[in-house]
């Protein structure tokens, strides 16, 4: 699937895994932190205007609002570019939301397209069936001024998820014990393709849970095919028209994993590798917490929201922990409030934030301080993730994170009730 | 070109949160990330390497986020090169794009110990541990790899397609 998409954005009749090609790119991302490097860069190559106002996306999210005055002054640099270049896809603060939650919604990311992004987790767009992949700040520069990108042609991996969900397992669920299953590089420079009735089972918010995390397995990509759930969920948003591009039936693959989902229990990653993955009934010690964030670019959509707050709803967060909920963006916010998620957040005595990366890398609003524990909906649990080197993230689904910030320590929703 | 080097020694899976801290991303000046460049995974890295060192990583070194921040630290730390068992994606062409060389050689990796002193021809990829005498091929670029590292980096390779 990505050898079609990337021989159609290069002229090609097909490309094979190790070409390199100068490849068109449909959309370029950069955020508060990657695209001052960017514009910096960008400015040194001498051109007057970017290739495309309206492919441009530029999200003030990772230090926004605000944290500081260097923050500040960053956020300004993009600011400034966004006007001087009339960029239409700048979004500010109270329009803005977390990135890969935001453009998907905006209909900003299509079926067939490359997107890349100044941000590692731009692969969350697989899950409409596009190429989104991390690139760096220069990367991004060059792209701004050519409307271009080189990329390695990766091999495939394809795996095939069968079988019924149990209760509250989730996409997160699936893609952290996948993770588990084949190690941090275990895709490294390859693609993902994700595929099976569990998947298209799967709604859009949990497939781009799990798109989103390919990355953690070292993946280039994290593909779904597009089908009749991707095109309802664009029906009102795409903002340019889109080719659906689907896998050959006798497409090549380095290697196939077949995954029984109805075997999969809610699963925890333990410090401080996504890889270490544990089945919630393979915990045996009771592991106390300190906080519990709800949201991020990996679970801060409506479906994550509504699954914290089934099981929020008549319970208390526990006296030990603060638990922070995200939403990804002011839509999700706006309707999260209108069902009354927030009432049911609220009353459980949790925060709910205007949207921001902020707790999720340690940047601001919600840092451990040494030897605190969190257990997290995000993506990343390495060594001072979150705050103080000494401190531990622990990452889950939002129905796990829940149930963990009302017992106090690690729990899945069942202990709950 | 040859370059000469002390080496700093890490294990698997360094990640870009360890090579330069997200607290320390609201500033991209180069003072800024070569002072606090490895500081979550080795306090004294900034006070203890010198111009031309080298830092050996094991698999997958650079993965996690996109940050440019992070070879671009190494970088302004003095470091000449970095030798790895294997390198994340996102670090791998982000080090090239901004000129820091990297070699991926597993062998020359799994043999140096910190300390040890390396000479790294990044031309044909041959790096040598002065203490043990023993000499390593790395795998070499691919040709348009190794265009934009003639160039100077993506911005000058752009530039001269542009012009």
């Amino acid at each position: 699937m990505i050898e079609k998409i990337l021989a159609a954005h290069s002229d090609q009749d097909q490309v094979k895994p190790g070409e390199i090609v100068n490849a068109r790119v449909d959309m370029v991302l950069g955020n508060d932190i990657t695209a001052p490097v960017a514009v910096k860069e960008f400015n040194k190559i001498g051109v007057d205007r970017v290739f495309d106002k309206e492919r441009i996306a530029l999200v003030p999210d990772h230090f926004a609002p605000n944290k500081d005055i260097k923050a500040a002054e960053q956020v300004k640099v993009v600011r400034e570019f966004a006007q001087k270049h009339d960029i239409t896809n700048y979004f500010e603060v109270g329009q803005m939301g977390i990135e890969h939650v935001l453009l998907p919604e905006k209909g900003l990311t299509l079926p067939g397209e490359i997107i890349i992004g100044a941000d590692s987790h731009t692969c969350t767009y697989g899950a409409l069936g596009a190429l989104g992949t991390g690139v760096g700040s220069t990367d991004m520069a060059a792209a701004m001024a050519t409307g271009k990108a080189w990329f390695k042609v990766p091999p495939t991996i394809k795996i095939v998820y069968s079988g019924e969900l149990k209760p509250h397992v989730s996409g997160k669920d699936l893609i952290l014990y996948t993770i588990g299953k084949i190690g941090v590089d275990g895709a490294l420079y390859k693609a993902m393709e994700f595929t099976g009735e569990a998947i298209e089972n799967l709604s859009m918010d949990g497939r781009m849970t799990m798109s989103n995390m390919a990355i953690e397995a070292g993946g280039k990509a994290g593909l779904i095919a597009a089908d009749e759930k991707t095109e309802a969920y664009l029906e009102d948003r795409a903002q340019r028209e889109y080719t659906i591009v689907k896998p050959d039936s006798d497409a090549e693959y380095e290697q196939v994993i077949e995954i029984d989902v109805s075997q999969i229990e809610p699963q925890v990653a333990f410090p401080s590798l996504p890889e270490n993955t544990k089945g919630l009934n393979e915990i045996t010690e009771k592991i106390e917490i300190h906080q519990s964030v709800i949201g991020s670019c990996t679970n801060g959509r409506i479906e994550d929201l509504r699954a914290a707050a089934e099981i929020f709803k008549g319970q208390k967060v526990h006296k030990n922990v603060r638990c922070l909920v995200f939403p990804g963006t002011q839509a999700i916010y706006k309707q999260a409030m209108h069902e009354g998620l927030f009432d049911i957040f609220i009353d459980a005595g949790a925060a709910v934030s205007t949207p921001t990366c902020g707790p999720c890398l340690g940047g601001h609003m919600g840092i451990l301080a040494d030897g605190e524990r969190a257990i997290s909906t995000t993506n990343r649990n390495f060594v001072g993730r979150m705050g103080s080197t000494s401190s531990e993230v622990y990452l889950a689904s939002p129905a796990v994170a829940a149930a963990s910030a009302i017992k106090g320590y690690i729990a899945g929703p069942e202990e709950v009730k | 070109m040859k370059l000469k080097g002390k080496v700093f020694k890490y294990g698997d899976n360094v990640d870009t949160d360890v090579i330069i801290p997200a607290r320390y991303l609201n500033s991209s000046t180069p003072e800024n990330l070569a002072a606090h460049c490895m500081e979550d995974i080795d306090k004294n890295f900034a006070d203890e390497v010198s111009e031309g060192d080298i830092i050996v990583g094991g698999k997958n070194f650079g993965s996690g986020s996109s940050r440019e921040h992070a070879p671009l630290a190494i970088k302004y730390a003095g470091v000449s090169c970095v030798v790895a068992e294997s390198f994340a994606r996102i670090f791998y062409r982000n080090s090239i794009n901004i000129g820091l060389p990297i070699l991926e050689c597993p062998e020359a990796a799994k043999a140096a110990e910190a300390g040890d002193e390396l000479e790294v021809d990044i031309d044909n990829g041959e790096i040598k541990n002065m203490r043990t005498g023993e000499s390593y091929q790395a795998a070499p670029f691919p040709p348009f790899m190794q265009e934009i590292i003639k160039d100077g980096g993506l911005i000058e390779h752009v530039k001269k397609e542009l012009v």
